[in-house]
């Protein structure tokens, strides 16, 4: 039973990386999307699994809010966004997509290494795997700083929330529960409201604007 | 009682202010309830002095800091929500505006002013963070109110980049927690509750709040506008109503200050002082060089007040990172001080734009000589900034060199310095461009409304007086320095 537990957790950790990998491989917003989705996914699982593991109530709820939120809602709402802007592919990365693998497998490195000190204080089978966290942080940073479109960078900002919410159910099997739906419902919000924000600006002038924001300096 | 009146008051005139349409009384009524939280606030300080006020089975706690907190976000908002009907019949008559849109303006003010004071007395770090971060998502709107393509872009890349930041200091909250969790190597029940983070602060784990502390230092500092997470705060703040932009620097920023203040404590229990110092002095420092650098070549009226908060961001932050009794006292007074003062200024170029159509520092002049009242108030709080005594930024920014001495930083005091002269030279250049000169048009001393000089005039009396005379506050600061240390 412990190690199926294991062999779930580390599957359901092992699927919110490579997802995030892929969102940097595709270039399709479409692709991109169904990565998220599939990351919220494997988000919850990993949640679930953890609460039936620690018997946990809290975490169960959290799961379910992260599946809805994750799974669902902000994948859903993003699918908007892209069918208003058609021509939703990344033309020009500030770094090509072979250098961004590459780049990302040393993100995943370096992950390894920063959080060697910190796992160490409580060593478990959920410790063990916050690297991954860690590392889905790092590549939504990448993602945010090297890629130009607007869709892209609210994909980065999704990658760097799931990492973080990974770390905060593997590290601490979830902060107060008051805390995580705040932060829960916080995402969503975001997302929505940049939503919203894309839409006005496409109303108000052409789309070109939408992939450089320039109006704006010193 | 006296911390769930001070939430219950904007909560309600939120609920007001969404249930009718809107009427000048409307505004009106938002700054009788910011008048409310200042009094309470005022009655909360002085509660505080015995001992710590907690309310909903200890959801909430405020200690002489909070109260502190209070008063400023208060006096800031009272200032602000006074220019509410103004601004919102300014911006109707030019067509910017309709009624609907001032109706969604006054709700996201109280909104955001509830956040903010939520923000500070709640006795939950997880909360803090829930309650900072509810704050971008309510600015966000106001920040893109005038719907111009310039709005819309500046408050994309506000909400973007805070969010991300905030984002880095959850993951900072959530090491802290993990901390605690583990206190002394056994698995303990753990609430990020104030106090109780702070009774095993001594025992948490070091290599884990090292990590948290910097976290939070990147953070908690893209809200507080530290370089290099600043760079969402010129936009923001010159693309917003000049009330928005009065909050959002007299306060939201130190709000978010608030915030490194209280896990500041908690890193030099766990870790000593020489970690957290380093970390935010070069936060600091930095912010003050840069600010120095874009200053001097600055051409818009707002964007060079935001680079000016950008660099007392960098001067509490270097205080906070001195971090003696003394200091705090004098990061506090200047968290005051900066608040009025910048309300002052934001308003004032609100009306500047309003009356002269443009913020472009070129494009101004002689303004004193045409606007006797509003040039003058202009060029009065410029001084205040610049920290010209008797106002009260010169006060602090003295202590705080007085307590950067004592803690044998005598280098810090020599940037600080170095800066600060470089600051005064160019806000000074640029304030004689914009106030003096020859004028050229027909409508030589016009008279400004009273409603804009009153409240205006009455502010920068107020920093003259705190600057002069610090008696009602110096116990209270003393007091409120106390929440900030280990």
């Amino acid at each position: 039973m412990n190690t199926t537990y294991v062999a779930v957790l580390e599957l359901a950790a092992g699927a919110v990386l490579v997802s995030a990998v892929m969102t940097l491989w595709r270039r399709n917003v479409r692709s991109i999307i169904s990565m998220l989705s599939l990351q919220g996914i494997a988000l919850a699982t990993a949640a679930i699994v953890l609460g039936w593991h620690e018997h946990d109530a809290a975490l169960f709820v959290t799961g379910g809010l992260v599946l809805v939120v994750k799974g669902l809602v902000v994948p859903g709402v993003l699918r908007r966004v892209a069918r208003l802007d058609p021509r939703s592919r990344e033309s020009r990365p500030l770094v090509n997509v072979p250098a961004s693998l590459v780049i990302a497998a040393l993100l995943i490195v370096l992950s390894y290494v920063v959080t060697s000190r910190i796992t160490s204080l409580a060593p478990s089978d959920a410790t063990r795997l916050v690297p991954i966290g860690v590392a889905t942080v790092l590549v939504g940073y990448f993602m945010l700083v090297t890629r130009r479109r607007a869709v892209s960078k609210i994909v980065g900002l999704i990658l760097v929330d799931n990492g973080i919410a990974l770390v905060t159910f593997l590290l601490t099997s979830g902060v107060p529960l008051i805390v995580e739906l705040g932060s829960s419902l916080d995402v969503l919000l975001v997302v929505v409201v940049l939503q919203f924000l894309m839409v006005s600006m496409v109303h108000h002038s052409d789309t070109e604007q939408l992939t450089e924001m320039k109006a704006l300096h010193d | 009682m006296l911390i769930l009146a001070i939430l219950l008051v904007p909560v309600a005139m939120t609920l007001l202010a969404a249930s009718v349409s809107w009427h000048p009384w409307v505004g009106w009524a938002s700054a009788a309830a910011s008048a409310a939280v200042l009094g309470l606030g005022v009655a909360l300080c002085v509660a505080t002095m015995k001992a710590p006020e907690v309310a909903l089975h200890g959801a909430l706690r405020a200690d002489s800091l909070s109260a502190f907190m209070v008063v400023v976000i208060g006096t800031v908002s009272l200032l602000a929500t006074l220019f509410t009907p103004r601004t919102m019949s300014q911006e109707m008559q030019s067509g910017v505006t309709s009624a609907r849109y001032a109706r969604h303006y006054v709700v996201l003010m109280e909104i955001f002013i509830t956040c903010m004071l939520l923000a500070v007395v709640s006795a939950n770090l997880g909360v803090l963070w829930v309650s900072i971060e509810a704050t971008t998502i309510a600015t966000t709107f106001l920040v893109s109110h005038r719907r111009t393509d310039g709005a819309f872009e500046a408050s994309w890349k506000y909400l973007l980049l805070c969010s991300v930041g905030i984002a880095v200091a959850f993951l900072g909250t959530v090491l802290i927690y993990y901390a605690e969790l583990h206190v002394g190597g056994s698995a303990h029940s753990s609430s990020l509750d104030w106090t109780s983070v702070m009774s095993v602060a001594h025992h948490l784990n070091p290599n884990v709040t090292r990590l948290a502390f910097a976290l939070l230092v990147v953070g908690y500092g893209t809200k507080v506008g530290l370089v290099p997470m600043h760079s969402w705060l010129p936009d923001a703040h010159s693309q917003s109503p000049a009330p928005v932009s009065a909050l959002m620097s007299g306060v939201l920023l130190t709000v978010a200050f608030y915030g490194l203040l209280r896990f500041r404590a908690i890193a030099v229990a766990a870790l000593g002082t020489t970690y957290p110092r380093t970390l935010l002095l070069v936060a600091g420092i930095l912010s003050l060089l840069l600010a120095s650098a874009m200053l001097i070549t600055q051409r818009d009226l707002k964007r060079m007040l935001a680079y000016s908060s950008i660099e007392h961001m960098g001067l509490l932050v270097i205080g906070a990172a001195v971090g003696t009794p003394l200091a705090i006292a004098a990061v506090l007074l200047h968290v005051l001080g900066h608040g009025i003062t910048k309300a002052v200024l934001f308003l004032s170029s609100g009306e500047i734009y309003f009356l002269e159509g443009t913020t472009e520092i070129a494009k101004l002049s002689s303004l004193l000589s045409r606007r006797p009242v509003l040039g003058g108030v202009f060029g009065f709080a410029l001084m205040s900034l610049v920290a010209f005594p008797p106002f009260s930024l010169f006060v602090s920014e003295l202590s705080m060199a007085r307590a950067e001495v004592d803690a044998g930083l005598w280098w810090v005091v020599a940037i600080s310095l170095g800066c600060l002269g470089v600051i005064f030279a160019s806000l000074t250049r640029h304030a004689r461009q914009m106030l003096t000169g020859t004028p050229s048009g027909t409508e030589v001393g016009a008279t400004t409304a009273r409603s804009v000089a009153v409240p205006l005039i009455g502010a920068l009396v107020i920093c003259a007086v705190l600057g002069t005379v610090s008696w009602p506050l110096q116990s209270l600061l003393a007091h409120a320095a106390h929440g900030a240390m280990p």
